[in-house]
């Protein structure tokens, strides 16, 4: 008696390595879950995990190390880059990540922001902008619209009264150190490839040690932003990604580009001085 | 001697103050220069440095002329320091400048940082990978440090700090102070929380000291602060003691990628106020443990003591020259000088109490340390405080004039 050969179950879709095996904290709709996926499946393609040292950020993005199976130290407000530089410069070997929202890369961290990518220093910034301060109860952050309501401009965000909102990554795009510069979202499944080739060309960034390689996600808050999470992303995708264009924007890393802030590995030595004085 | 600087072009400083006294203050105020002395007009190579390696004896003692700061910073290096995080501030700056030109020499890694939160966040970041890592600043910039001073001691990452502490509040002078003692002992930063804090007098202890302070950082996982005043950082003086490279503590808390074992987390955020207390129960064992273990002080004179000054750094030096002045004149002075401030010696303090007839606190502040003199004498004497601040610095006659002031208040309270 024969027995028909039952066909082998194919996986279409599967947890990532990286990814630990638990129900997530976050609010439902929320962002952060799609990115910790983009981040867990990019170091799982390199094979990066067992050497990375990530960064977390004070906010609700500060929960990654809970569903991400990698090292991490926590950071005071808006500081992870000054953490993750001196990682870097104790643990050549380490692949280096910081994983921060908008209130504290553009607001209470900017100084280390701009400072790091200034540096060049070889590390990976992800920055998640929702436009707002999800934690705290959803007060205006500097990346908030304007017109947009929080619960600190009740009446919409003004320029006369809270000033415009930061183009982050387009600032720090202008410095040289800054190799790989991109701004995805989450809005839907072609973004979400897109943002997950931009943390690929970053991590690779950050692999050939030619600088500072950071990408900006635009994701969505449907608690912060008052609304159901389809309202959400329907607002992500028709409003905040017309505000801050997604896209590649700068891209040094061709190799007959300039070198090299501090910590590249093509850097010539600091010093030209003899070497008995 | 093997002083680089012709010792004939020292001149006074207020160390000088001990002219009067014994043959061994008289010693230290003469070897010393002005706080005034420019950086890097004395040449000083690497090589003339005793250095201690890992598994061999130490070298013999040889003495050198070394200004505190770049003293402090050569025995971070000789103590395995991987890393030094800073940012300029007078009256540390040499700190600084020493480790930007030595660091590099051996391989290691120097970096100024941005700003003060820069530094002790870079040192942060370092220090959880397993470094061995020095942070130093001065006053102002402590006060921004504090912050991540607070997030380390809850996380249990060990650093140590150097304080060259200056004249305050706000920005105030660039002069020689103790007045950031309340800041440093009772915890930089929000949260329930110590540090250990080493308080050498000399720049010979004060090299000591910094080895003391790595090994102290790593055996209890915690940040480690070396408070010493403007003129430690500044003044040069004969430097003996030797470095030492402490052995390193077992780490199986470090990050270095999740390689073979489950990842771990370095972070002070716990949620659930039940797990906060226990976290916090944890820390307060740690303290009590560190409490009973690490107290350091130093006696001089105490043996028939009626009066005792007690003091430490540069106050000490000046109580030094005092207690040799009064005893000169018949007064049974004593010194008791406090090296770790934080546990501070208060048992030895109440031993005292129980046989002399007064204590006077002499500080570079408006009386800060003087506090913890009265918590530890407990009302049994009568506790007189004598201090300069804004980077002034007491006299010795000014301290006999307290100490006669106090042996009548405790004649007065006799009776």
């Amino acid at each position: 008696m024969s027995v028909e050969q039952a066909p082998q179950p194919r996986v279409v879709f599967e947890r990532p390595e990286l990814l630990a095996d638990r129900t997530t904290t976050y609010c439902p709709g929320c962002g952060h879950g799609v990115v910790h996926r983009l981040v867990a499946e990019v170091l799982g393609e390199l094979g990066l995990g067992p050497r990375t040292i990530a960064v977390a950020p004070v906010g609700c993005a500060v929960f990654a190390y809970d569903f991400l199976l990698i090292d991490f130290v926590e950071a005071p407000h808006g500081r992870a880059p000054a953490l993750a530089t001196g990682i870097r410069r104790v643990r050549p070997d380490a692949f280096v990540l910081t994983y921060q929202g908008d209130g504290d890369l553009a607001a209470i961290g900017t100084a280390e922001i701009v400072h790091a990518a200034g540096r060049g220093e070889v590390i990976t910034a992800v920055f998640v902008n929702n436009g707002i301060y999800g934690m705290t109860g959803g007060q205006m952050a500097p990346t908030t619209l304007l017109g947009q309501r929080s619960t600190s401009s009740p009446g919409g965000r003004e320029a006369g009264l809270h000033g415009l909102p930061l183009p982050m990554t387009e600032m720090l795009a202008v410095l040289p150190g800054v190799a790989f510069a991109a701004r995805g979202s989450v809005a839907d499944a072609a973004a979400i490839g897109r943002t997950k080739a931009y943390l690929r060309k970053a991590a690779e960034t950050q692999l050939a040690r030619r600088g500072f390689s950071i990408v900006e996600i635009l994701s969505n808050c449907p608690v912060g932003w008052g609304m159901t999470p389809l309202e959400s992303i329907q607002r992500l995708r028709d409003v905040v990604t017309k505000a801050y264009p997604p896209g590649v924007i700068v891209d040094r890393t061709k190799p007959e580009l300039p070198a090299s802030p501090a910590g590249r590995a093509s850097a010539e030595p600091a010093s030209a001085e003899p070497a008995e004085r | 001697m093997t002083a680089a600087r012709p010792a004939e072009t020292a001149t006074a400083n207020p160390a000088e103050a001990t002219a009067e006294a014994t043959a061994e203050a008289t010693a230290e105020a003469t070897a010393a220069t002005p706080a005034a002395t420019p950086a890097g007009t004395v040449a000083r190579p690497a090589a003339t440095v005793p250095a201690a390696r890992p598994g061999h004896a130490p070298p013999p003692p040889r003495r050198v002329l070394m200004k505190g700061n770049e003293a402090m910073a050569e025995a971070a290096i000789q103590a395995g320091c991987d890393a030094y995080f800073g940012y300029p501030i007078t009256p540390q700056a040499e700190l600084l400048e020493w480790m930007a030109r030595r660091m590099p020499e051996e391989g290691r890694v120097f970096l100024q940082a941005e700003s003060e939160l820069g530094a002790i966040n870079m040192a942060y970041g370092a220090a959880a990978t397993g470094a061995r890592v020095l942070v130093s600043s001065s006053s102002p910039g402590i006060s921004l440090m504090a912050e991540a001073m607070s997030y380390m001691a809850a996380a249990e990452v060990p650093v140590v700090l150097i304080n060259v502490m200056r004249g305050g509040p706000g920005l105030g002078s660039i002069g020689p102070s103790q007045s950031d003692y309340l800041q440093a002992v009772k915890g930089h930063g929000h949260g329930d929380y110590r540090t250990p804090v080493l308080a050498p007098s000399s720049i010979n202890e004060a090299v000591t000291i910094v080895a003391d302070a790595f090994e102290l950082a790593e055996r209890y996982r915690t940040p480690v602060v070396i408070l010493v005043d403007g003129i430690l950082g500044q003044a040069m003086e004969p430097v003996e003691a030797g470095f030492r490279t402490p052995e390193r503590a077992s780490a199986d808390w470090v990050l270095s990628g999740a390689d073979g074992r489950p990842p771990r987390v370095v972070k002070s955020l716990h949620l659930l106020p039940e797990a906060l207390e226990r976290h916090n129960l944890h820390l307060q064992a740690k303290f009590v443990e560190i409490a009973a273990r690490e107290v350091r002080w130093a006696g001089e004179h105490l043996d028939d003591a009626e009066l005792v000054i007690v003091a430490y750094g540069t106050a000490a030096r000046v109580a030094r020259t005092a207690v040799a002045r009064a005893r000169a004149k018949g007064l049974a002075a004593g010194l008791f000088r406090p090296i770790s401030l934080w546990p501070f010696p208060s048992a030895a303090l109440a031993d005292l109490a129980g046989r002399v007839r007064g204590f006077l606190a002499v500080e570079l502040s408006a009386g800060q340390m003087v506090e913890d003199v009265r918590l530890a004498v407990s009302g049994r004497r009568p506790v007189a405080f004598e201090g300069r601040m804004g980077g002034m610095v007491p006299t010795p006659a000014e301290v006999v004039a307290a100490l006669r002031a106090l042996d009548a208040e405790a004649r007065e309270g006799g009776r």
